[in-house]
């Protein structure tokens, strides 16, 4: 079952690498400075790379599907993404992936009644206008600057073209690494705890560890969507906005580079922490959005916008409003059909239990209501009946979200054999294993729990205060977490004790 | 990578060279003439052929060069100017030749009193396509300084008009001469000029393909 589900990540992956090899390459093939077998080549050889040895990273292995409680509900989700995404490389418009996906969680959360986090939508908002500008921006200053250096530095035409065409082909090679790296989250991340994978040792010397080969499997999906389906979208960014020249393609992609370098990497903002410098903020930037901005950019710097064509940015602006819509609603159906027609499980039942020591825990973080304390014994079945009675008692929105998520029952029982068996050694060496097996046979019913239970038995397992510095430990922590949550369901681990049975009657 | 920086050194070199050779073959151009004014015809035919020979070594520079460019690929935005002005250079150099092979053939009969005047045709003329290398050359390694040459190249244009100008004044003034004689010399004037039209030609698309690429 789970390879019926791996397709649909599959799928992900291949419109990702689809949409966004435009982000990387495209305005070096669409302004002939590298042939497209060249830079797709290129690009889908580093996607992997990058997929394979940063994205496998504990930091990286994040991924927003996570949420998702139940694999039918995350197949969905991410076939409504990859639906939204191929679609839109089909019209030929660049969009963020990202925002796909983070549209069709909307779907999700609506489909089993979550309230949305206002944050969320206020990001994607804050995205579409964030990346464009900057890089204009970038853009704008890079074109004035080649003109000037061009005029003063005697340089031969044929020796532009040649750097201009190694910086093409290095952007690529560079570009396609961080796409492969950030990415593949998205796409393989949600089967990090049920990988069907074992690790492998190739050649003798070459050995991927069962997560890295599930990494590799999602980037030749993406390389394959690079090398096949990438040139309708190449040609909007690198011919239909604007005609650009070799020189613009380079200012373009180095603009895109420098804006994701410097808003959006967390390297550089721990150099700056080091150095005693001030910081810079992090702003959500989407390499998609933000190589549009680059080619308005240029049009902006060459007869102030006059050679744009507006009615293509008007399109691609489009493109990026429908795109998380498109994607909810699909994802809102699909869920609805795949439950319904398909009696598949697409997400797991909310349960919600008022217990004392959830009371205790809840009080301590300052929320407190007679309601609470009224219903304390009490079970409630759906979100979206606990919901409303929070509300009737009259708490804030952001003491809700708090309430359900402390008061949420997940039943989880810890085993030894099976955290030995399915925690990827690479993301739980000894330190975050040893803990996890103290707690065998232990029941945790609500995640919280079983975060205290870690915490205490290990400061590996403790979130670190949210500075900068932590920023990266902390989302590694998450990532672990969220694995844990996944692999010690109780019904996982009931089948994997009567798989064990099977395997080993005399036991 | 390292055969990729040989190979733009190669082509940077070839390009240089296809110039060199017109550059020379102006000189060349320059020393015939005086021989052909003085009468030594000898000397004068000499010359001829090593501009014939000239012309033909820069043919085949030129096609290896334009080969190059599209095989490799290069200069995608802009290969065209750059073909565009390397064949139009080489128009130049064919119209030295060919202006040299009519006067070995024809040998227009040029009187003692205007040695002088013809003598400072052929100089303005050929100043104008020497500076016409200079700003291909320029275009090609240093974008600032091609604005001088095509000023260059508009000056001795119109200074090679006015010569000439005077020169067929002086030759339709006079009565002792036929008119068949007369017209033969008026041809010689204007083959001469035409070498200052065609580096002007060159020169007014420079100016353009200066603009594409610094915009």
């Amino acid at each position: 079952m789970v390879w019926f589900y791996l397709s649909s990540g599959l799928f992900l992956g291949w419109s990702l690498g689809a949409n966004d090899a435009a982000n990387v390459f495209g305005t070096a093939v669409a302004t002939r400075m590298l042939r497209f077998t060249l830079a797709a080549s290129v690009a889908a050889f580093f996607v992997i790379l990058g997929a394979v040895i940063s994205g496998a990273g504990p930091a990286h292995t994040y991924s927003k599907l996570g949420a998702v409680n139940a694999l039918g509900g995350s197949f969905t989700v991410a076939l409504a993404a990859a639906l939204t995404v191929a679609w839109m490389t089909k019209t030929g418009l660049p969009v963020s992936t990202t925002q796909a996906i983070v549209g069709a969680i909307v779907g999700w959360d609506l489909f089993v009644g979550l309230p949305i986090d206002r944050p969320t939508l206020t990001k994607i908002l804050a995205t579409w206008v964030a990346s464009p500008v900057l890089t204009a921006l970038f853009a704008l200053l890079g074109v004035y600057l080649a003109r000037a250096l061009i005029y003063r530095v005697r340089i031969h035409l044929l020796d532009l073209d040649l750097y201009t065409r190694m910086g093409l082909l290095f952007i690529a090679a560079f570009g396609a690494y961080s796409l492969g790296a950030n990415n593949i989250a998205n796409v393989m991340g949600v089967f990090v705890g049920s990988n069907p994978f074992r690790d492998i040792t190739a050649f003798g010397v070459l050995h991927l560890s069962r997560t890295q080969v599930l990494f590799l499997i999602g980037g030749i999906a993406i390389a394959v969507g690079i090398l096949t389906y990438s040139h309708r979208v190449i040609r909007t960014v690198g011919n239909e906005i604007l005609k650009l020249s070799p020189l613009d393609a380079w200012i373009v992609v180095a603009a895109e580079s420098l804006v994701l370098f410097i808003f959006a990497s967390r390297s550089l903002q721990h150099l700056l922490m080091q150095l005693h410098l001030p910081t810079l903020p992090l702003v959500p930037v989407s390499s998609s959005q933000a190589v549009v901005g680059g080619v308005i950019g240029i049009g902006l710097a060459k007869g102030g916008g006059r050679a744009l064509n507006l009615g293509v940015i008007r399109r691609i602006v489009w493109g990026w409003v429908i795109t998380p819509v498109t994607a909810g609603l699909l994802s809102f159906f699909g869920l609805f059909f795949m439950q319904n027609v398909f009696q598949q499980q697409v997400y797991r039942p909310m349960v919600y239990t008022v217990d004392a020591e959830t009371l205790a825990e809840l009080r301590r973080l300052g929320i407190q209501s007679p309601v609470l304390d009224s219903l304390r014994g009490h079970t409630i079945v759906g979100a979206r009946s606990w919901q409303h009675l929070l509300k009737e008692a009259g708490l804030s929105g952001d003491q809700i979200l708090k309430v359900l998520e402390y008061t949420e029952v997940d039943s989880l029982v810890m085993d030894s054999l099976l955290a030995q068996e399915a925690l990827p050694p690479d993301l739980f060496p000894p330190a975050f294993l040893r803990p996890v097996k103290a707690l065998h046979g232990q029941l945790f019913l609500h995640h919280w729990q079983l975060e205290r239970a870690l915490a205490r038995l290990s400061p590996a397992w403790q979130f670190r205060p949210a500075t900068l510095e932590n920023q990266e430990y902390n989302k590694a922590l998450r990532a672990r977490y969220q694995i844990l949550f996944d692999t010690f369901q109780v019904d996982r681990v009931r089948e994997f004790r009567r798989r064990f049975v099977l395997r080993y009657p005399r036991m | 990578m390292f055969q990729l920086f040989k190979k733009t050194r190669e082509l940077e070199n070839k390009i240089d060279a296809f110039l060199d050779t017109i550059l020379q073959a102006a000189l060349e151009y320059r020393e015939g003439m005086k021989y052909y004014l003085a009468g030594k015809m000898e000397d004068f035919e000499k010359r001829v052929q090593e501009v014939d020979r000239l012309e033909g070594k820069a043919d085949g520079l030129r096609r290896e060069i334009e080969n190059t460019i599209y095989a490799q690929m290069l200069l995608p935005e802009a290969r065209g100017d750059v073909l565009a002005l390397l064949e139009n250079s080489d128009d130049v150099l064919n119209a030295l030749a060919d202006s040299l092979v009519e006067f070995s053939v024809e040998k227009p009969e040029i009187l003692p009193e205007h040695k002088e005047d013809w003598q400072n045709l052929v100089e303005v003329s050929l100043k104008a396509v020497e500076e016409m290398v200079a700003a291909v050359r320029a275009y090609f390694k240093d974008i600032a300084a091609v604005k001088n040459h095509i000023a260059g190249i508009m000056f001795y244009e119109k200074e090679s008009d006015k010569v000439g100008e005077k020169l067929k004044r002086q030759v339709f003034g006079r009565t002792d001469l036929r008119l068949s004689h007369k017209m033969h010399l008026r041809n010689f004037v204007s083959f001469i000029q035409d070498l200052a039209d065609r580096a002007e030609d060159v020169g007014d698309r420079l100016s353009i393909y200066v603009i594409k690429r610094l915009v």
